[in-house]
């Protein structure tokens, strides 16, 4: 930010795709990449006459969220239609929760920085609603493709707490992380199953009153949260500064030019016309249900964070890097499972895997080995049957090849000599051929031991037991 | 005209069919001739459907010859324009609608084919229902039986005139402000509008959700509590339906009414009501007094303000149920460069003037800055009858009313003021809005021989009162129908 006068504050909206099979409303499915209107029925192709029937699933997914927020679970909510027309809306109205939302109030912990305290960012609501189709502009005419309407979404909205944008994209990983941990969302940005308005405005750092804000939509990645917050958070210092009053609008970040720009007002001065669904009984949550979730809540990220601590031995550092994506704690633990040391794990995963994933660009799955056969190679690393050297050759041709760690171990030769005899051998060649030198050893000359070793090694092709080699050429040397 | 097997109740057919006098094939033939004959000057149906009636019959007969028959097995009936039936076009009565073809069923329409149920057609309505006297049709209006000048009743006029006129032995209507219990009223046949939630909504073209409710029309109340029974129950597609089992209403029919309280509504007795729409329903509350039936007179204070809060909840909800006829996925699409253009078109072509206006009053209704003087207002209102209801079921069984203030009045006497149009339903309007039941019984006839229904309406899920009442006073010899001179 562009001046320490001023405060940012910051309030965000996250849209997640919840992790479900089917719709909110109806029976289709919810899978990602069908062809277009595949997933479709007459309920979410709003054919005249049908009606919406709640998805329980989708439900017991946003109570374990609410829970997770500390929310207040609603014994009563309600469902609501917000009306507008486009064509990607098939019934004309969204059905929605609007003035009593299933969550109510609730926060989430940002973990403590290095110099301060932990953070509470406080939500105003979680809330379910149906995500629309979408609609597909070819060059002479306009598709629509509706296999995502009617996919079920939560919507998360967070009090105005958030003071910076590094704060804002911390509570949106924190986020994300809470709803991977109970299932209510896959979490990936990119394919957009999290998608996030920010509400942004600036005020003298010692004023109490809110300054006007603008809302910037279209944000699907922590990046360009990131940036479009501070992009608009000097834009509206600026404009303050130049003396003109900041406007209340919708702006949508363009990612391209990276900047933000004012939506025309037509593209959302609605009317939405809100009331209660009349299709749809309220929703009533008996205290059991919610208690029956209480009771299977699995652990959440900041649980998690701790037991990895305390129980593996990792820093915090770690620990923010192994569950910092979804994918690398559960494939941490797989690892230690093959009876792997945790630092040992912790230490591979952080340098050979994610570098394998990153130089690939591909998912952890597609990139690295099975955890399984990650665990296999370190076994042998520990068992002495390979070098950490060798290893690391067969870790790139495992990602290379999808083997397994035996097969590549194997056909690359790299599995260690610890036979003695084949030592000895090795080494009386060495000494027969090296005559002299062994005379000058033995008449003191020590530090030409290093010599002998390297020898031996070289006539073993590098994969004698460094352990076995030592034992055995020290017998040999002393004669 | 041949064996005339069209004018059979369905009691007196489904036992000659079971005890193989007819055959499903002849009763339905019949039906269909009856159609072909009369709809030139009737327009009872929007479309008739001879081949799949036919091919319905032939499948009922060969279930009747194998003893494996429900009660509504290869019975004919007529289905209001309304219900959505996978493969048979669907109109609802509209322009928008006048190419749609449903690809699934009515929950009701599945309910009646495993019944073995006959279809002869799709009945002529108001388009979307809205509307007292199947004038707003985009098919053209439908005439009462009666009186080829006069209407049928909306907006279920179809399935109430094709019924009166014998083109078949019963039928399905919607009602949502008296759709029903009015056509049936004007044209002399029995019509049920049940409790909210009693029968599924799944399938039928929603007008408004929260008043909208499946019923039957036929020709004695005990063919209408067969009817009624074929449909109603639990929907899992339907979250409003009631899970309530459902009883066998035919069994509530055992002709006693001895200590029944029926209660008088002192608002539903008017200044300037028809003298022989009061004549007749006083005449027919004594005769079940002399039954042994007691009656009360009670007080719904609030029945002044049904008619409003009902224009304003009927026409808020239906302005979002009718946005989904935008021209995109099914329907009529009229020709645009663009989306707003599209809708404007679509819409301005697709709906009629009465559609049009219950769509701009509700959208008013609830636009921002008017939700709570109006929409939220009428809800409280709405609260209030239900309560003035529940208060007067303290003191009576049912309660006994006109149906209507007139009998059925000339083709385009009120088609260019909506307002009285409107007040048509006044006597009907309260029981949508309390979600009760409600019958319709032909009770009498003015002097220009055209039918008088007297209405029954029970509390909740109270269907088996008011057709024990109805049935009774029928056995009595109520009032003898007499069939229309067409």
């Amino acid at each position: 930010m562009k001046t320490d006068a001023y405060e940012a504050v910051i309030g965000l909206e996250v849209h997640a795709h919840m992790l479900t099979r089917s719709k909110l409303f109806c029976g289709c499915a919810t899978e990602f990449g069908a062809p277009p209107n595949h997933n479709v029925c007459p309920v979410c192709m709003a054919m005249p006459g049908v009606l919406p029937v709640l998805n329980r699933h989708v439900v017991e997914l946003a109570i374990r969220t609410g829970l997770a927020a500390h929310s207040e679970i609603a014994p009563h909510s309600v469902f609501a239609r917000k009306s507008y027309f486009y064509p990607d809306l098939p019934k004309g109205y969204q059905i929605s929760q609007y003035d009593e939302p299933l969550c109510r109030g609730g926060y989430i912990e940002l973990a403590a920085r290095q110099d301060g305290e932990p953070r509470r960012i406080r939500l105003v609501r979680i809330h379910l609603e149906e995500d629309a189709g979408k609609n597909i502009h070819a060059e002479s005419a306009s598709l629509v493709d509706f296999n995502r309407s009617g996919v079920p979404l939560m919507e998360i909205v967070s009090e105005p707490d958030l003071r910076s944008p590094e704060e804002a994209v911390a509570y949106l990983r924190e986020l994300r992380g809470i709803l991977v941990a109970v299932g209510a969302s896959d979490g990936k940005m990119e394919e957009g199953s999290l998608r996030c308005d920010v509400n942004v405005s600036v005020r003298p750092r010692d004023a109490t009153e809110l300054g006007a804000r603008t809302e910037i939509k279209n944000l699907n990645s922590f990046r360009f949260v990131e940036k479009a917050i501070v992009y608009e958070v000097n834009r509206q210092i600026e404009e303050i500064a130049a003396g003109r009053r900041i406007a209340q609008e919708t702006h949508l970040w363009d990612p391209e030019r990276e900047v933000t720009r004012p939506m025309r007002s037509k593209e959302f001065a609605n009317d939405y016309r809100y009331f209660p669904e009349p299709d749809l009984p309220p929703l009533i949550v008996p205290p059991d249900l919610v208690e029956k979730i209480k009771a299977e809540m699995p652990d959440l990220p900041a649980q998690q964070r701790e037991k990895y601590a305390r129980d593996f031995g990792l820093t915090t550092y770690e620990v923010s890097v192994l569950l910092g994506r979804n994918d690398l704690g559960d494939y941490f633990v797989n690892v230690l499972a093959q009876g792997i040391n945790a630092k040992t794990a912790a230490n591979w995963i952080m340098t050979e895997v994610l570098r394998a994933v990153n130089e690939s660009a591909q998912p952890l799955e597609k990139a690295a080995p099975q955890p399984q056969e990650t665990g296999a190679l370190l076994r042998m690393v520990e068992d002495s049957r390979i070098s950490l050297n060798a290893a690391k050759s067969a870790f790139a041709a495992m990602c290379r090849s999808g083997k397994g760690a035996q097969a590549t171990v194997a056909e690359l030769g790299l599995a260690q000599v610890s036979d003695e005899a084949a030592i000895a051998e090795a080494c009386d060649r060495v000494l027969a051929a090296e005559g002299a030198k062994l005379a000058e050893y033995r008449a003191g000359r020590e530090k030409l031991y290093g010599f002998f070793v390297g020898a031996v090694m070289k006539a073993m092709g590098g994969k004698g037991n460094p352990k076995v080699v030592n034992e055995v050429l020290r017998r040999k040397l002393a004669g | 005209m041949g064996s005339e097997l069209n004018r059979l109740t369905i009691s007196e057919a489904r036992e000659r069919l079971r005890r193989r006098e007819i055959t499903s094939r002849e009763l339905t033939r019949d039906c269909l001739e009856r159609i072909a004959a009369l709809e030139p000057r009737l327009n009872a149906f929007i479309t008739v459907c001879e081949t799949e009636a036919m091919a319905q019959a032939a499948e009922a007969d060969r279930r009747l010859a194998q003893s494996d028959a429900p009660s509504l097995c290869g019975i004919p009936l007529g289905i209001k324009d309304i219900y959505c039936t996978r493969g048979v076009r669907t109109t609802c009565a509209s322009k928008i609608l006048g190419n749609f073809t449903p690809p699934f069923d009515a929950t009701v329409i599945e309910k009646l084919r495993a019944e073995g149920a006959v279809f002869v057609g799709k009945a002529n309505m108001d388009e979307f229902a809205m509307g007292s006297s199947t004038e707003n049709s985009a098919f053209g209006p439908t005439r009462n039986p009666h009186d080829l000048e006069r209407v049928a009743g909306g907006s279920s006029g179809g399935s109430a005139a094709a019924v009166a006129a014998d083109e078949c032995l019963a039928s399905l209507g919607t009602d949502t402000g008296g759709s029903i219990r009015l056509p049936a009223s004007f044209c002399g046949v029995v019509g049920i509008k049940p409790t909210y939630s009693r029968v599924s909504r799944y399938g039928v073209v929603a007008y408004a959700s929260s008043l909208d409710q499946v019923g039957p029309l036929a020709r004695t109340v005990r063919d209408a509590a067969a009817v009624l029974r074929a449909v109603a129950g639990a929907d899992p597609r339907d979250s409003t339906c009631s899970a309530r089992p459902v009883p066998d209403y035919e069994r509530a029919l055992s002709g006693e009414v001895r200590g029944m309280r029926i209660g008088v509504p002192r608002e539903y007795f008017v200044e300037g009501m028809d003298g022989a729409v009061e004549g007749a329903v006083r005449g027919a509350l004594k005769r079940l007094e002399s039954m042994g039936a007691r009656t009360v007179e009670i007080s719904l204070p609030h029945t002044d303000y049904a008619v409003a809060a009902y224009y304003l909840i009927a026409t808020a909800e239906a302005s979002a149920n009718l946005a989904r006829y935008d021209g995109v996925r099914y329907g009529l699409r009229a020709g645009a460069d663009n989306n707003i253009e599209l809708y404007n078109r679509t819409r301005a072509q697709g709906f009629g003037a009465e559609v049009k206006r219950r769509i701009m009053l509700g959208t008013f209704a609830l636009s921002a800055g008017y939700y709570d003087a109006y929409y939220l207002k009428a809800q409280k209102v709405r609260t209030l009858i239900r309560r003035d209801f529940e208060r007067a079921f303290e003191s009576c069984d049912l309660v006994a009313a006109p149906v209507a203030p007139t009998t059925a009045f000339r083709l385009g006497e009120k088609t260019g003021d909506p307002l009285k149009m409107y007040l048509s339903d006044i006597f009907t309007i309260s029981v949508n809005l309390a979600g009760l039941p409600a019958m319709s019984v032909p009770c009498g006839a003015d002097e220009g021989a055209l039918p008088i229904g007297l209405q029954l309406i029970g509390p909740p899920f109270g269907e088996e009162a008011i057709l024990r009442a109805g049935d009774a006073w029928e056995r009595a010899g109520g009032f003898a129908r007499r069939a229309p001179q067409l």
